[in-house]
């Protein structure tokens, strides 16, 4: 959109910070994240068809590419929430405001982003651990 | 040539604007984000556990966890939030990156279409397990 005004500083002149990441994983796991509501679409409507509809939707999951998505869809969706938790608390004024954003007087403020990240990697192989255990040792 | 209608010279669409009045529905898309975030922080977490028992589970195990009346209750509201959640996300994807006219009015129908597809097929796919799956336990 064409404007007569003046434009800002453009992105190039910011220091780069790790809510920068954080800002662009959000939108991307998102994105991927709707995709994978797509998944869960045809998940459900197979169940709903027939023993066979679902046979095939499992044989997919279970493929090593079902396997690597559903990885990045685990780790997606448990990204998308740990930063997600970080919104809602920011937007309710914790650890939020001018005084937060000085990294001497609080430099967590700042680094938050990387415990963000390490908590979903962390959560993700944990599920995929416990689903590992769950094939290899139940039964069921 | 203004980019804004009102826009005139250096004068910002703010400027414009102010003293207007607020148009009364400036939070409503960015609140009903956060009411179906929190919605879906526990849901999300409860969904996990009902995949991970089903992924790899038998056809009978499966039609009977999902038809068990709470999980079945339950995944209807999950999948409403994911795809209203999901739809107010692409909405403003597009609006960032699509600039052109035609092309963003379009997507943003087709979205909104898509989005109310998606949450129906599910529920009445849940809802059909639910009702006719008594069989199974």
């Amino acid at each position: 959109m064409p404007t007569t005004r003046p434009l800002s500083p453009h992105l190039g002149i910011y220091r780069w910070r790790v809510n920068m990441l954080q800002s662009t994983l959000h939108r991307l796991t998102g994105l991927f994240l709707c995709v994978g509501a797509l998944l869960v679409t045809w998940g459900l409507i197979a169940a709903a068809s027939s023993g066979r509809a679902w046979d095939i939707f499992a044989e997919f999951c279970a493929s090593w590419i079902g396997l690597v998505l559903l990885f990045l869809w685990t780790w997606s969706l448990l990204f998308h929430l740990c930063n997600g938790l970080q919104h809602l608390l920011r937007d309710a004024g914790r650890g939020f405001g001018p005084a937060h954003r000085d990294r001497a007087f609080a430099p967590s403020y700042w680094s938050a982003g990387w415990v963000v990240i390490a908590i979903s990697v962390a959560l993700a192989v944990l599920v995929f651990i416990l689903l590992a255990l769950r094939m290899n040792g139940g039964a069921a | 040539m203004s980019a804004y209608p009102g826009q005139d010279g250096l004068r910002t669409p703010l400027k414009v604007a102010r003293g207007l009045g607020s148009s009364k529905t400036g939070v409503h898309h960015w609140w009903l984000q956060r009411v179906t975030a929190v919605a879906l922080v526990p849901l999300s977490i409860w969904f996990l556990f009902l995949l991970g028992g089903i992924i790899h589970a038998d056809y009978s195990v499966v039609m009977a966890s999902i038809g068990q009346p709470v999980h079945a209750i339950f995944l209807i509201v999950f999948v409403v939030c994911l795809f209203w959640h999901g739809a107010l996300g692409l909405q403003v994807v597009i609006e960032d990156y699509v600039h052109t006219r035609w092309l963003e009015t379009t997507l943003q129908i087709a979205l909104r279409f898509g989005a109310l597809l998606g949450a129906l097929a599910c529920v009445m796919a849940v809802l059909a397990v639910w009702l006719t799956g008594t069989a199974y336990y």
